[in-house]
Order: structure tokens, then C-alpha cells, then sequence
């Protein structure tokens, strides 16, 4: 059904840390780990050992330069479906294949339907839609849809695979709309903001803006230049010795 | 974008089809041509031929054409299932007025209006498959205005030189006939023009500073990318062509699909009817090759906004 | 019609295991607890065990890919017998019988002659317990793992300071510490725990320097990034703890209470003890105690010792505090920031400010923790006081020849500032702290290694002076890779990466079989990759045979080594095996708990492949080596690896797993053999985790509580507090040896060397390669980082990693190749002393203008690992190694030294300087060198396609 609901009852999506994220890829491969054998299995693989080595992958992470020189820094960047509110990915699809479920938002594709024209991949600014080439339909990431109601796991592992695995915590899981919960309040209090507001695309995932530097090129955070050097004459040894020489025990 | 043959088979050729089909119906329906069965069913065939064959090859393009089916039905959002939809449609009409020109004498009313209703189908059918590129925000260079107008127009301009091939072969074609064709490609030509001048002046306001939204921090360019050998998206959107190679491109689709079919529909009148044919065939040939390359470009030349992420700077 | 109605039924509840299995990853060293998720008997999933003491549920990036690793087409599948030259990929599949009967025949001829003819090197081993046993009980002294070439001098220099190390000994206070330095870290063995770490730390907002030639990974989010000259974080040092001596910022309390600084040094210049402590009749050393103005006993209690002035001893001779000996080294022109900064690069005024962080920090921001605990001298405390600075540092000091004193610098900066060991300091991992050094001398002392006899003791151990060394009467080496002699006289991981050039020249002796496990050393694990190929293939003109005869390796996947060596034991996956993580090993302990853990087979293997500690033990029986068989002769251990976990015993009640011991099961640390130890194990998720109590979890080197729970479980052999070594004696005994005092001295060629670096003071010295070679010719720096994603050489036959990196790029400034005239891509040629490389270039901020740097490992030579000749790693991918000498220009008198740390013989990766040349246009395409391809016919081949998973697609719907 590729008319989109009017409304979702929650708004589930991933708030990612940019600040926190050291680009371990960890995200990526627990995503491909579960998800090939999950609801989208299989997240297919062409020439796999060869010289041109390419597949199916639903998360991927950047690395960028940002700026020059002194105040420049590394950032690293991962990237997945960001389940917009209206995104046009769904809209396109021919046959419903492509769809946003009204429960929860999350935007799925259905691996029964596709017929593989590839046409909402074209309509994702995100580059979030991966064709799988062994089978003929598009895939996507389903933020974990097949974990997050899974009864067959234990509460504290509903969640999608790649915030289970994040070893530093910089990827965060919850319902954006509800302006209560913790990812909203993470937003709001970190300034998180869309990717690409101006296609009007509306993406629920958000992302932390990487926090100041602490360094030379920023205030110091101790109001310090140096430490001055107590006032007494003397040689720096004799100054030290001066002051070491009190009745110390053991 | 990756410029797919099949899809650039399917749009010129099934446009052609349809251009001709809208020419047939029209001229018909007011009795322009020689409405023998004959005509009818040569000219129907090939009109009808060409768009099959065309959106057949467009289910090439798909990594599952068995479920090809599928696509009628979410026609209420998507411009590609409108595009199955109509071209399905425009069977209908198109069919019964070849049922009535071959098999019956009846040239009335009836005939008359199935001929006008076959051509504003085929012409709203265009319409749609060029909407389906139209409709992108993602890809700049086909979210204009002008894209689906370009589409129609150089469906009616490549179906009438097919149109005056056929009148060639049947009878001689006529100075108001030949006029309108020409007329038909000129438009087209300056809409197409019109249409390059406008992708290649249209700012490209999406930029990687802007797209991570790490802009305030400064410069903003791509370190290690997600993958050393290319992934889907930079296989499907990557694809990019040199600016002064598209530059050659666009003269040759101009000489090819547009200058040569004048010159040539301009001789008709003048030659023998053996001659004209001949002209005409020449006309046919260069449009096609012509639209090819035109089309390609149409794919090669646009720039999808993703690819800010991969290194391209703006989009 | 609704929308919920026309959307599709998803399938949300689908069972994603008929089973979990609990077991613990090996796609790298860090072994974080896994459970495996199993359908259909086939490997579904893997996450991380939330109980585990080292990931606590995380899991990297690696270990998400262990499926990949797991069913990899590059997998051993039975012993294979080399039939083609080396190299050639030659090979015939064997039966096991075969294999192990031609290994303890060649093993066995060798232990009846001459034992030291046997080299055994196990590289990244985590069952060294049992290796180095082995070699012990076969009696050869030429056994060693991967230490030599990774980090031993950051070991050393922890283990001879402060009892502990930074080198997976010991962890930051991530819940408390406050200002967090890391030094030359870009992933580290610790990787989840640093990653979970530095989270913790931006949660709290705590500060993070990194201090890194590159800034990448941990870097990229680290408040303060600090783009340091390589090999010059010493003076880098120096210069802080110069400013914090100068502002009077250091904890005196801390140095009086847990160090030598009172320590009283004898100052008799020529004499034999100069520069050794002061000692009483019973050995005890001295200081200068103010209250009764005398000299009394250091370690004594109640005494109020000085830290400065000159004192007279018994015999009229004078003598200082070591810490005025310190603080006189620290307190000199060099070290002012003004000349630190023309060293390494970090302007004068930076390296002021973050001093004054430091002492900010540790002296105004001092945190107190509301745990009792008491002192070694019995003295209760109602509260633990913290100075919340730590520090981490890794192969960014250690693959430098300065390493040992560069890391010796850095944690006396930690102990100036208090922070060992306290609340938000750098914490120990029990079994650490351990006595300064160890108690465990190497064995195989001249005269001791005989025939059929095994060693008297370890073959690797830390020496205290030249007596301890491995020398024959003429003072040449005893060991094959010249460890614990003068060239390295501590070396106490041993040197494997001068094993195979050193058999080959013969020099100090040939050897007749190389055993080696785990280790890639015809590739990414060798110095002069070239070179050592080479030497490999060397033979001798006289016999025609190879100079090093024979090769046996174990190694569960097809890799370079694999393709030079004439035997071939082939592992199972990490998936198929037991394995024991081992207290008496490299333990898995996290600083508030002392922890161990197994693998066990999670499924069975589908080829003719076996568990190399198996196979040891089944070697040791054949060979009949004492300890591996009974009186009669029969194996001991006849269930393999599993039945030598549970029923071998180091000492009484002491064996490999320290959990669930006792027939009860309910001891730890010593206890009675358990026969169901291993399902206990199983059953807890296949690790046990002893949690200290709360009093004894600070201050461990000089808590009582602690040391007397310590000695009760055998970590350690007496309670005494163990005292920080700020001023090392036994570095100041090999000194003195070579100002030519005591038995043992060094040759002319290395006096020199060993009086100026065995200092017993840490100092800095310019990395050898550089100094010694022309700055003009090589003026840039190249190193390498690891991705953290690949595990060394083995990531690359994963389908999925290398998806992610299949190339090598080599980094530069943006700067630099401005400079250079050198763009994106750009084709370039490498070139230092040893030969030249081609690569391809990536600009980048971020990189100190004079280092380049690559993606380690990541070249790979073509046809091994199962991919195809084309595959980019082979193509486009590069290695630095090729460029790496193991060996040191010539000194005068032609004797080469080994590329290496003069102290401790650790290999000196990072201290390799290149000079940068553009390619012609024909030659920008592929990099080089690049060696013919080692395919072979015994791989079963690898698809064209992976469509993994759709098997278990059915299961879902
Ligand atoms: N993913 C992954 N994890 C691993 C491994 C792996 O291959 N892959 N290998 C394991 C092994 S064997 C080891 S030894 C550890 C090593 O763990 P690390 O110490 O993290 O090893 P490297 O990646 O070599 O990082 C060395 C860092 O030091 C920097 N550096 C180089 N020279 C200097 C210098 O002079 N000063 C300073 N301050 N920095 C410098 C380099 O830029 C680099 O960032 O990692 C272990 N963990
Ligand atoms: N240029 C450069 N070179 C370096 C370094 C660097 O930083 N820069 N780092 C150095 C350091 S610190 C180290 S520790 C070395 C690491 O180098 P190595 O210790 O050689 O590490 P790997 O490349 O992982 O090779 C280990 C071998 O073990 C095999 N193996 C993997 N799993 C198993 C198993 O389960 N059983 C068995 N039997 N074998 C297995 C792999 O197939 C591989 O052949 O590299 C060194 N080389
Ligand atoms: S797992 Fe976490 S830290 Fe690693 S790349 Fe993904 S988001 Fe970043
Ligand atoms: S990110 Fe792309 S695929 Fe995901 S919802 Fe938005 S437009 Fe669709
Ligand atoms: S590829 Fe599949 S999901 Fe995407 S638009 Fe086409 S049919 Fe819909
Ligand atoms: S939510 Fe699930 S599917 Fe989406 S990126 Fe994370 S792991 Fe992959
Ligand atoms: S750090 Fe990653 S690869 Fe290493 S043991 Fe842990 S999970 Fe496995
Ligand atoms: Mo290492």
C-alpha cells in the first residue's frame, strides 16, 4: 500500500551520536550478521572472494574530513534508512511493495511484492535502499522489525541489532514522536538534527552534532595557561627540594 | 545515473510508438489519409508493435518480471504504475480502431472518435512515463518542469517521421503533412534545448556540508568511504559522464534526431516515391539513433543528490 | 479500506535459534564473551554476552562478522605435506597419522642431540601456559609468542615499575577518572573495553587527549587532539612532569607511601655498587628518616623518610633519595617545554596548559570514594582518595626503540600525579600488580640445556641483573633470537621476528625444525617481508637443503606462512575448539575482578581438522616428554586439551582454569582437580568472574586485604606491598656491568649501548633507524594503524570485512602533498633503505605533516586466502613491512644490532623513515612489489556468489 498513513501511532527510529561514534563498524556488520538471516534474508553477496567484492549491506559508515587545518576534525559517519514521515522511496513503488506501517512508522519493503525496478532507490536522497542482486528485489533496513516485537527474545534485546551491538553507546533506539521519551529528550538537549531537511522528506532518525573541541583552539577549559611556578628564589632544584622537605610518613 | 538499456530502448521506442499512434489517430479520425485497410493495418502494427516491444523490454530492466503484474495497482501515488496502467488503456481504443479500419468499411463517427481517443491516450501515456522521471526530487536534472513535456514532444516528433514513412510507402506525402512534421521536430528541438539550458543553469543547492549537516564545522569532505570497491548506490547513482564528452553527445543527438529528419522530410514531396521512401527510411534510422543517444544523456548526464555522501561536492 | 488492513502480515516474533550457545570470540585478542546463535546445527547470529566481565553485551565489528569467519573457503581442511618447492602452493592432503608421526620423528631426533636445534614460536597464542610448558618439558630455550614483536618494552616497563602494565594489565577508572591521555592507540587489544570506555567518558564529559601522529578513530572524538612527531612522546613527557616538579604539583604523600623515591641510592662513582640502593644487613633498603635522624629501614612503618639531601652510610660513603636523583634528571634544559616542543611538534604553550590540566585535575578536582579499606601496614582507612588522571598507551610508544623509556616516562608522569591504582587512576587487572619484576627468572642457563632433559624452568622470565642472562662462556647468545643476551637483555617475550633471519644466516646457530602456531611471518607479521621470504627459501650450496630445514606450522586458514612451510597442522575454527583463557596466562580480568573463561566446540567441525592444543598435547605424549605421559608411559592427557584443562596441575591445586575448583566446585584460585569444572564453566557462560570486594578493589600494591586474598589464590607469593620502582636498580646492575664490574659483562662492540640505555632513569633518545640514517634522503615518518574492522591478516578472507576495505590507501597531510605536488589517488613510490613500494594516496587533515601512514595488513600476496589473484588486496592493496629492516644499519666493526628496543628487544615497527617519489604514468595502477601468486589446488574453491542466510528464510515464515 504505497499511499502513506496519515498519521503513525509512534515514530520509532535511531538517534545517532556523532560525537561518540569512532567508526568501528561494528553497526554494519552485526546489521548485515542479523538481517541476512532475518526478515530480509539474504542480504546477498557478488563476488564475495574476487576482485570486485559487493553486496547487500542495510548500514554503512562514512568517514569525513570537516574543515582545515588547526580546528579541523574526523568525523565519522553511519548511515541507514532513516524512515522518514513522507518519503517519497514509498510513494513511487509501483506495486506496494514499498511501504510505512502506520503503527509504527517504520518503513519496509515487502521481499513478496518487489519487482525489483529499482525506482524507490531512486527516490532516496539517503542511498538507503540496497538492491540484492541474487534476488531480484529491494531491501532496506527494517529497523530490526523482526527483534524489536521478537518474543522469542528477552525484553532487553528488543532492539535493533546495531544499537545491541554499538560498543560505545553512540546509537540510540526509541519512538521520536513521543516528546517524553529518552531519544527526544537526547535530541532536544544535544540540538539533534535531520539529514537533508530541504527534500522534505521528514527523516524520524536524528543525529548529535559532534560536541566543541576542549583544546587550543577553544577557550581552556581551566581558565589556565601554565601553572605558575610558586614565588620563591633559588634554582628550580632548589626551589623543589625547598618544598619537598616536610615531614612526610609512611 | 547508470543509464540501463532497456530502459532506454523502452522509453524511445515506446514513445515512438505512441507518437505515431497519436499522428495515425488524429489524421484518421479527420480522414488526412488514405484510410484503405492496408494502411490501417501496417501503421497500427508498427505503432502498436513498437510499444510492446517497449514496455516489454522495459520488464528486462526488473529483477522480477514475472511479478511485472503487480505494478497496475498502486496507480493512486505512483507514476510508474499510472504509466502500466494507461499504456494498458490505450490498447483498447488503438485496438478497435484497427479492428474497424482493417476488418470494416465503417470510416463514421465511431471511427472517427476512437481515432481522437487513441491519440490523447497515447499522448497522456508519454505523459506518465515521462512524469515517472519528472516526479524525482532526488535527481535535479529530471525534476523539471519541462521533462515530461519533452517526453511528449519527442514522441509525436520521432512518430511522425515514422508517420511519413508509412505515407511514403503508401502514397505521396503531402507539403501540409510534411510541414507539420517538421514542425513537430522543431518543437520538440527547442523544448529539448530549452530543457539542457535549464539543467545546466539550475543551481545545485544540495551540497555534503549541507547533506551531513557538518557544514558549520567547515569543509566537509569524504575520508574513508564505506566500502573500497563500489556498492550499490555508487553503481546505480555514480555513474557520471564528462562534461565536454556530453557536450559532443548533445550535438550528435541534435544532428541526428532532429536536423537530418527536416532535411529529409523536407525532400519528400520532391522525390520519387521510391526516393522518398528511401529518404523517409533515412529520417527513421538517423531519429533513432539520434533519440539513443538523447537518451542516454538524459540518464548520464543526471546527478543523483545521494552522491554527495560519496564525494561528489554538490548535487 | 484502512491502511493496517492493506499492509502486509509482517512475521515479527520469528525464532531466530533453536539453541544459544555461550562461548568466547576469537576474531581478535580481545576475547569478549559470545553466544552463538544455532539453527539447523548452522551458525545464525553472534552478540555479545551481556554477562561478561569484558564486553558486557557489545560487540565489535569483527566479532559481528565471525560468521563470515567461520565458514570462510579459506579454511585448512586436513594436514597437508608440502610436494613443490616452497612457496610454490604445492601441497598433499595427509592423514593425521601421518602428520603427527613424521612431526615427532623430526621433533624427537632433534630433543636426543640438540634440543636448542628446535625453535618453537607461537605468535598470537593464548595458551602460553601450555606452549611454553611444552617447550620447557621438550628442553629447548628457544620458545617464545608474539610479545617480542608487539609490545614487551611496554610490558617491561610496567612490570619494572609498578608491577603491572599498561599492555592488557590494567584498565583507566572509565566510572571515575576525570582526564584521560592516550597515547598512540588506534584500537588496541582492549577494544571493546576502550570503545565502552570512551563512551562512559563522553557521557560524563570527562576529557579525552589523544595523543597521535594521525587523528582517526578514538582520536576523531577526543576533546584535545595532539598531532605528535613519532617516537618523540618521551620528551613529550619529560616536559610535563618538568613543569608539574617546577609548580611543586606532585603527590609527595603518594611517593613516600608506595615508591622508592626515599630509597637511599650509594653515590660512589667507580665503584661496583654505585647507583644501587643502600641496603641493611638483611638486605632491607635504606632512607634518611627525619623523626630520628638516622638511617632506617625503607619498608618500615612509622618512619618519616627524606626525599631529598645527601646522607652518610655506615661506611662513611654517601648516599641520596632516588627521588632527588629523578627530580635532578627531570629538571634540566631539555625538558623545558620550549625544547620539548622543537622535538615533538606540540607547541611550548600547549604543552604548559594541558600540565596545568593535569595538576588542576589531580590536585583541585581529587575525588573521594566512601570504601573502607586498610593499608599493607595495617592502618585503616575510612575512605579511598582518588586523582581521577589516567592514562592508556599502546603501539604508538611501543613500536619505537625508545618504547621501554618513553613508557617508563609515562608512568612515572602517572605516579608523580598519585594516579596508580586509585579511584579514577589507572587500575590493575589481578593477577596484577605482581612483585617488581615478576619473581621468574628465564631458564636454559649454559650447561643446562642437554639432551632428552627438560628445562629447569620457564624459557621466559625477567631478569634483575647479568646473571640472570641466557649466554654461552663466551658471552654469545644461547637463545636463536639473541633474547636475554646483551643485544636484548630484556627481552622477556623473546624476539620472534629475528627467528627466521636468524636460523637462516645461522648466526648465533642454524636450526633444524621451526615450529611456529599462529603466526603469519612469511607476510604482515614480519619485518623486510622480502628479505625473510627469502630467507625462507634459502638454501644451503653444500646440501641443496633449505638452511632452515624444516618447517611444521599450525594455522586453521590458508595464509602466506601457510605456503612456506613442509608441514602443515591444520586448527579449527575458534568456533570448533576448546580453548582456556588462563590466570596464568594472558588473563581476561577486568580491574574489579579476576577472571577467566574457555571456548568450547559450539559445532563440530566439517573437515579433518584439530584442535592445536590437542595436538601438542598428543606431540608431547609421542614424544614421551615428562608431564605429558604417566610412569608408563602412556598420555596423560588422553582427552586432549579438554582433559589437560581440568586435571593438569602447575602446582598443588593450581591449574589452568582458577573457577569452580574443588570437588564441590566451589573454590577459587587453588582447589582439588574438578572433573565437571568444564560444564560449570559451560554453564556460566563459559567464564568465571571472581568480584573483588569493594575494600580491596584500590591501592591493590598496597592493600592488605588484597595482597593476603592475592597470595591465598596463588597471584602472588608474599603480601609485602609491592613498591613502585620510579629509580630501577636492575637496569643500574647491567650498567654497571658494562663499566666493567661483576662476572658477567658485555663484549666491547655493546659497552657502549648498554650504559647509555640501561638507564636506571628513563630518558629520551631519538629512535635508532632515524637517527642513524640520512635525514635529508628519508625525511618522513611511515607507520601503519589497525582498522577496526580487520584483525591483522586474517579480516581479509572475511566476505563481508573486506568489503569494507579491500584496499590500502596511504595517508598524508593535506599539507604534505601540497607540498609534494601529490593529489587524491595519485600513484607514488615509497622508498626507504630496504627497497621501494607502490601505493596509492589519500589526503587527509588530521596527519602530522611528517608521517605518512596505511591501514595495517590489509596487502595481501596474491592467491592466499582463498581469494582470487585479481582481488584488490592483491592488486591495489600494499604492506609496509617491505620497507621495515629487522636489522639496523651497520656500527663500526660491520655487527648489525636487531631493529629493536636496546632494553627489551621489542621490534621497532614505527621507527621507519621513507622519502616519497611520483610514479610515471605507466606505472600507476597496481601496487608493488608483488611476488608470484602461492595458489593451491587443496582449497576447495571460493563461490561467485553468497546468498548466506536464505536458509534459514523457510524457518522465518
Ligand atoms: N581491530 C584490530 N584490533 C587489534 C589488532 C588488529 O589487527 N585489528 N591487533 C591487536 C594487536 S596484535 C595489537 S599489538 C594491538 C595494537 O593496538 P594499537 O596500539 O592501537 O596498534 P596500532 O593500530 O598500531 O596503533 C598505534 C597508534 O599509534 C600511533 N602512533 C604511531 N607512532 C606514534 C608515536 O610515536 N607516538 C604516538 N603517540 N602515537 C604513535 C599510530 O598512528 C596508531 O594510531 O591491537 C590489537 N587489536
Ligand atoms: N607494518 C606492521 N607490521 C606489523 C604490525 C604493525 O603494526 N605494522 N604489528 C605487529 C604486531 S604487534 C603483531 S602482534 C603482528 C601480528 O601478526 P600475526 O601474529 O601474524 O597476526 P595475523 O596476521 O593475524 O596472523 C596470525 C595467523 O594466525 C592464523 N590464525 C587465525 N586464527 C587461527 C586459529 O584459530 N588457529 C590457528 N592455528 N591459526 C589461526 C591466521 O590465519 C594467520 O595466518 O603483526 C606485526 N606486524
Ligand atoms: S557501532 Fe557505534 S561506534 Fe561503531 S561505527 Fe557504529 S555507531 Fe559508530
Ligand atoms: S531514508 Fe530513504 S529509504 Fe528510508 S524512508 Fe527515507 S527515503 Fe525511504
Ligand atoms: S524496487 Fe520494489 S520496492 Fe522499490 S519501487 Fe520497485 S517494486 Fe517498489
Ligand atoms: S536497525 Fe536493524 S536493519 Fe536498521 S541499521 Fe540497525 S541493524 Fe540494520
Ligand atoms: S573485540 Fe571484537 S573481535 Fe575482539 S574478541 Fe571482542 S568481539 Fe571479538
Ligand atoms: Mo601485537
Amino acid at each position: 500500500m504505497t499511499t502513506l498513513p496519515a498519521t503513525t501511532g509512534k515514530k520509532l527510529g535511531l538517534v545517532i551520536d556523532l560525537d561518540t561514534c569512532v567508526g568501528c563498524q561494528a553497526c554494519a556488520t552485526s546489521c548485515k550478521e542479523w538481517n541476512t538471516a532475518g526478515y530480509s534474508a539474504p542480504l546477498s553477496d557478488q563476488d564475495p572472494y574476487g576482485a570486485d567484492p559487493h553486496g547487500a549491506w542495510l548500514n554503512r559508515i562514512h568517514s569525513y574530513d570537516v574543515g582545515e587545518g588547526e580546528t579541523s576534525r574526523t568525523v565519522h559517519f553511519p548511515r541507514s534508512c532513516l524512515h522518514c514521515e513522507t518519503p517519497a522511496c514509498v510513494t513511487v513503488c509501483p506495486t506496494g511493495a514499498s511501504y510505512k506501517r502506520a503503527e509504527d512508522g517504520i518503513v519496509l519493503v515487502n521481499p513478496d511484492m518487489c519487482i525489483g525496478c529499482k525506482l524507490c532507490s531512486w527516490a532516496c536522497p539517503y542511498g538507503a535502499r540496497e538492491y540484492d542482486y541474487a534476488d531480484g528485489v529491494m531491501k532496506k533496513c527494517t529497523l530490526c522489525v523482526d527483534r524489536i516485537y521478537n518474543e522469542h527474545l528477552p525484553p532487553e534485546d528488543r532492539i535493533p541489532a546495531c544499537v545491541r551491538a554499538c560498543p560505545t553507546g553512540a546509537r540510540h533506539f526509541g519512538d521520536i514522536g513521543d516528546p517524553e521519551s529518552d531519544v527526544s529528550k537526547l535530541v532536544a538537549e544535544r540540538g539533534g538534527y535531520d539529514l537533508l531537511p530541504e527534500m522534505g522528506y521528514k527523516p524520524v532518525n536524528k543525529y548529535l552534532p559532534p560536541r566543541p573541541r576542549r583544546d587550543a583552539t577553544t577557550a581552556n577549559p581551566n581558565g589556565k595557561a601554565g601553572v605558575a611556578p610558586p614565588k620563591a628564589d633559588g634554582s628550580l632544584t632548589e626551589r623543589l627540594f625547598s618544598w619537598a622537605d616536610q615531614m612526610l610518613s609512611r | 545515473m547508470h543509464p540501463a538499456y532497456s530502459v532506454i530502448f523502452f522509453t524511445t521506442s515506446s514513445g515512438a510508438g505512441y507518437g505515431l499512434l497519436a499522428w495515425l489517430g488524429v489524421t484518421a479520425a479527420f480522414g488526412l489519409i488514405p484510410l484503405h485497410w492496408a494502411f490501417g493495418f501496417v501503421g497500427l502494427g508498427v505503432a502498436l508493435t513498437l510499444v510492446t516491444a517497449g514496455l516489454l523490454s522495459s520488464t528486462f530492466h526488473l529483477g522480477r518480471p514475472e511479478r511485472a503484474w503487480r505494478a497496475f495497482s498502486q496507480w493512486r501515488s505512483s507514476w510508474l504504475s499510472r504509466e502500466g496502467v494507461m499504456a494498458v488503456l490505450t490498447y483498447i481504443p488503438a485496438g478497435l480502431l484497427g479492428l474497424l479500419w482493417v476488418f470494416t468499411e465503417e470510416r463514421g463517427l465511431v471511427f472517427a472518435v476512437l481515432g481522437l481517443v487513441s491519440a490523447v491516450l497515447s499522448v497522456i501515456t508519454v505523459y506518465t512515463t515521462g512524469m515517472i522521471y519528472g516526479s524525482l526530487p532526488t535527481i535535479r536534472a529530471w525534476y523539471q518542469p519541462l521533462t515530461a513535456p519533452v517526453y511528449i514532444l519527442l514522441a509525436l516528433a520521432s512518430g511522425g517521421v515514422l508517420f511519413h514513412l508509412l505515407l511514403a510507402a503508401f502514397t505521396q506525402p503531402t507539403w501540409g503533412s510534411v510541414l507539420t512534421g517538421i514542425a513537430a521536430i522543431a518543437v520538440a528541438l527547442i523544448a529539448k534545448r530549452s530543457y539542457w539550458s535549464e539543467v545546466d543553469t539550475a543551481a545545485k543547492t544540495y551540497t555534503t556540508e549541507a547533506a551531513t549537516g557538518l557544514g558549520k564545522l567547515g569543509k566537509v569532505r569524504p575520508l574513508d568511504p564505506p566500502h573500497s570497491t563500489p556498492n550499490f548506490v555508487m553503481r546505480e547513482m555514480g555513474y557520471s559522464v564528462a562534461r565536454k564528452h556530453a557536450e559532443k553527445l548533445r550535438g550528435m543527438a541534435i544532428y541526428l534526431a532532429f536536423l537530418m529528419p527536416v532535411v529529409c522530410l523536407a525532400l519528400l514531396p520532391l522525390l520519387s516515391p521510391m526516393g522518398a521512401v528511401m529518404v523517409a527510411f533515412i529520417a527513421v534510422a538517423c531519429t533513432a539513433a539520434g533519440l539513443f543517444v538523447e537518451r542516454w544523456l538524459f540518464f548520464a548526464e543526471a546527478e543523483h543528490v545521494v552522491m554527495v555522501f560519496y564525494g561528489r561536492e554538490r548535487a | 479500506m484502512s491502511q493496517r488492513a492493506a499492509e502486509p502480515q509482517v512475521a515479527l516474533s520469528t525464532n531466530p535459534a533453536d539453541e544459544i550457545k555461550t562461548t568466547t570470540c576469537y576474531m581478535c585478542a580481545c576475547r569478549c564473551g559470545i553466544r552463538v546463535y544455532l539453527k539447523d546445527g548452522k551458525v545464525r547470529y553472534i552478540d555479545g554476552n551481556r554477562d561478561h566481565p569484558v564486553n558486557k553485551g557489545v560487540l565489535c565489528g569483527k566479532g559481528s562478522a565471525g560468521i563470515m569467519q567461520h565458514y570462510s573457503p579459506a579454511r585448512l581442511r586436513a594436514p597437508l605435506k608440502r610436494v613443490g618447492p616452497r612457496g610454490s602452493g604445492e601441497f598433499v592432503e595427509i592423514s593425521w597419522e601421518e602428520a603427527l608421526s613424521t612431526a615427532t620423528t623430526w621433533m624427537g631426533d632433534v630433543r636426543a642431540t640438540d634440543p636448542r636445534k628446535f625453535a618453537f614460536f607461537t605468535g598470537r597464542d593464548q595458551s602460553q601456559s601450555l606452549t611454553g610448558w611444552f617447550a620447557q618439558q621438550y628442553g629447548t630455550p628457544n620458545f617464545a609468542a608474539h610479545g617480542g614483536f608487539c609490545s614487551v618494552n611496554m610490558a617491561a616497563a610496567g612490570l619494572y615499575t609498578f608491577g603491572g602494565a599498561f599492555w592488557e594489565f590494567g584498565d583507566p577508572d572509565w566510572e571515575h577518572t576525570k582526564y584521560f591521555m592516550l597515547f598512540g592507540v588506534a584500537e588496541d587489544h582492549g577494544s571493546n573495553p576502550i570503545k565502552m570506555g570512551l563512551g562512559k567518558l563522553k557521557k560524563r564529559g570527562a576529557k579525552v587527549v589523544a595523543i597521535n601522529p594521525v587523528r582517526t578513530g578514538y582520536g576523531a572524538i577526543a576533546d584535545e587532539w595532539l598531532g605528535i612527531k613519532p617516537g618523540t612522546d618521551g620528551i613529550f613527557v619529560a616536559a610535563l612532569i618538568y613543569e608539574l616538579l617546577n609548580a611543586q604539583k606532585i603527590d609527595l604523600d603518594y611517593l613516600v607511601r608506595y615508591t622508592n623515591a626515599p630509597w637511599l641510592v650509594i653515590q660512589d662513582p667507580g665503584a661496583a655498587d654505585d647507583g644501587l640502593f643502600a641496603r641493611n644487613e638483611a638486605g632491607k633498603p635504606l632512607c634518611f628518616d627525619k623523626t630520628t635522624g638516622a638511617l632506617a629501614d625503607a619498608t618500615g612503618v612509622d618512619v618519616t623518610p627524606a626525599l631529598t639531601g645527601t646522607f652518610d652510610l655506615p661506611d662513611g660513603r654517601k648516599a641520596v633519595p632516588s627521588f632527588e636523583l629523578l627530580a635532578k634528571r627531570m629538571l634540566v634544559p631539555q625538558h623545558t617545554p620550549e625544547a620539548a616542543a622543537k622535538e615533538c611538534g606540540i607547541p611550548a604553550e600547549t604543552i604548559r596548559r594541558i600540565a596545568a590540566e593535569l595538576a588542576e585535575v589531580a590536585f583541585e578536582q581529587q575525588i573521594e570514594l566512601p570504601i573502607a579499606w586498610t593499608d599493607w601496614a595495617g592502618r585503616k582507612h575510612d575512605k579511598m582518595i582518588g586523582r581521577p588522571i589516567s592514562m592508556h598507551a599502546m603501539r604508538g610508544i611501543s613500536a619505537h626503540s625508545n618504547g621501554f623509556h618513553s613508557c617508563r616516562m609515562i608512568h612515572i608522569l602517572q605516579i608523580l600525579l598519585g594516579s596508580i591504582d586509585c579511584p579514577g587512576g589507572f587500575r590493575y587487572k589481578p593477577p596484577f600488580p605482581k612483585p617488581i619484576p615478576p619473581p621468574l627468572k628465564p631458564a636454559g642457563k649454559a650447561g643446562t640445556v642437554k639432551p632428552g632433559v627438560p628445562l629447569s624452568g620457564a624459557p621466559l622470565g625477567f631478569p634483575t641483573g647479568p646473571d640472570d642472562l641466557l649466554l654461552n662462556d663466551d658471552g654469545s647468545p644461547i637463545r636463536i633470537d639473541k633474547a636475554y643476551s646483551w643485544d636484548a637483555p630484556m627481552a622477556a617475550h623473546g624476539l620472534m621476528h629475528m627467528v627466521i633471519t636468524n636460523a637462516a644466516l645461522g648466526d648465533p646457530y642454524p636450526i633444524d625444525v621451526l615450529f611456529m602456531y599462529m603466526a603469519n611471518m612469511s607476510w604482515n607479521s614480519t619485518m623486510n617481508t622480502k628479505g625473510v621470504i627469502e630467507h625462507l627459501t634459502a638454501r644451503d650450496e653444500a646440501t641443496g637443503e633449505y638452511k632452515i630445514p624444516k618447517i611444521i606450522y599450525s594455522d586453521s586458514y590458508y595464509s602466506e606462512m601457510v605456503a612456506y612451510s613442509d608441514l602443515i597442522l591444520p586448527d579449527t575454527t575458534y568456533l570448533e575448539r576448546y580453548d582456556c583463557i588462563s590466570l596464568l596466562d594472558r588473563p581476561i580480568s577486568e580491574p574489579d575482578g579476576a577472571a577467566d573463561a574457555i571456548r568450547y566446540p559450539v559445532v563440530q567441525p566439517d573437515r579433518d581438522v584439530r584442535g592445536f592444543q590437542t595436538v601438542l598435547i598428543d606431540l608431547g605424549a609421542r614424544l614421551k616428554l615428562p608431564g605429558f605421559v604417566k610412569e608408563d608411559g602412556t598420555p596423560k592427557y588422553p582427552g586432549g586439551y579438554p582433559d589437560y584443562i581440568v586435571n593438569h596441575e602447575r602446582a598443588p591445586g593450581v591449574g589452568p582454569l582458577a573457577g569452580f575448583r574443588g570437588k564441590d566446585g566451589k573454590s577459587f584460585g587453588k582447589g582439588e582437580v574438578n572433573p565437571n569444572q568444564l560444564d560449570a564453566y559451560i554453564k556460566n557462560g563459559s567464564f568465571y568472574n571472581h568480584h573483588l570486594e569493594p575494600g580491596h578493589r584500590y591501592f591493590k600494591h598496597a592493600n592488605k586485604g588484597y595482597l593476603e586474598w592475592a597470595k591465598s589464590v596463588g597471584f602472588i607469593g608474599s603480601s609485602d606491598p609491592i613498591v613502585f620502582q620510579l629509580y630501577s636498580e636492575p637496569m643500574q646492575k647491567f650498567r654497571l656491568a658494562a663499566r666493567g664490574h661483576g662476572a658477567v659483562q658485555p663484549p666491547a662492540t655493546h659497552k657502549k649501548r648498554i650504559e647509555a640505555f640501561f638507564d636506571p632513569l628513563p630518558f629520551w633518545y631519538p629512535p635508532f633507524e632515524g637517527a642513524m640514517l640520512d635525514q635529508a634522503e628519508y625525511p618522513i615518518y611511515a607507520v601503519t594503524q589497525r582498522p577496526m574492522h580487520m584483525y591483522h591478516s586474517w579480516g581479509s578472507q572475511n566476505a563481508w570485512l573486506r568489503q569494507i576495505t579491500a584496499q590500502n590507501r596511504l595517508y598524508m597531510s593535506r599539507n604534505k602533498g601540497r607540498d609534494l605536488g601529490i593529489g587524491d589517488d595519485a600513484w607514488i613510490w615509497l622508498i626507504g633503505p630496504l627497497g621501494r613500494v607502490k601505493c596509492q594516496v589519500k589526503l587527509m587533515e588530521g596527519c602530522n605533516d611528517d608521517t605518512v601512514w596505511t591501514w595495517n595488513a590489509i596487502g595481501k600476496r596474491r592467491g592466499a586466502w582463498g581469494l582470487s589473484e585479481d582481488a584488490p588486496e592483491a592488486t591495489k592493496g600494499f604492506l609496509l613491512n617491505h620497507l621495515i629492516s629487522e636489522l639496523l644499519p651497520e656500527q663500526k666493526g660491520g655487527y648489525r644490532f636487531s631493529n629493536s628496543d636496546p632494553v627489551t628487544g621489542q621490534a621497532a615497527w614505527y621507527d621507519l623513515k621513507i622519502r616519497i617519489e611520483r610514479c610515471l604514468p605507466h606505472e600507476a595502477h597496481e601496487t608493488s612489489p608483488r611476488f608470484e601468486p602461492v595458489t593451491t589446488r587443496v582449497l576447495p574453491g571460493s563461490p561467485t556468489e553468497s546468498t548466506f542466510g536464505r536458509e534459514f528464510k523457510r524457518g522465518n515464515q
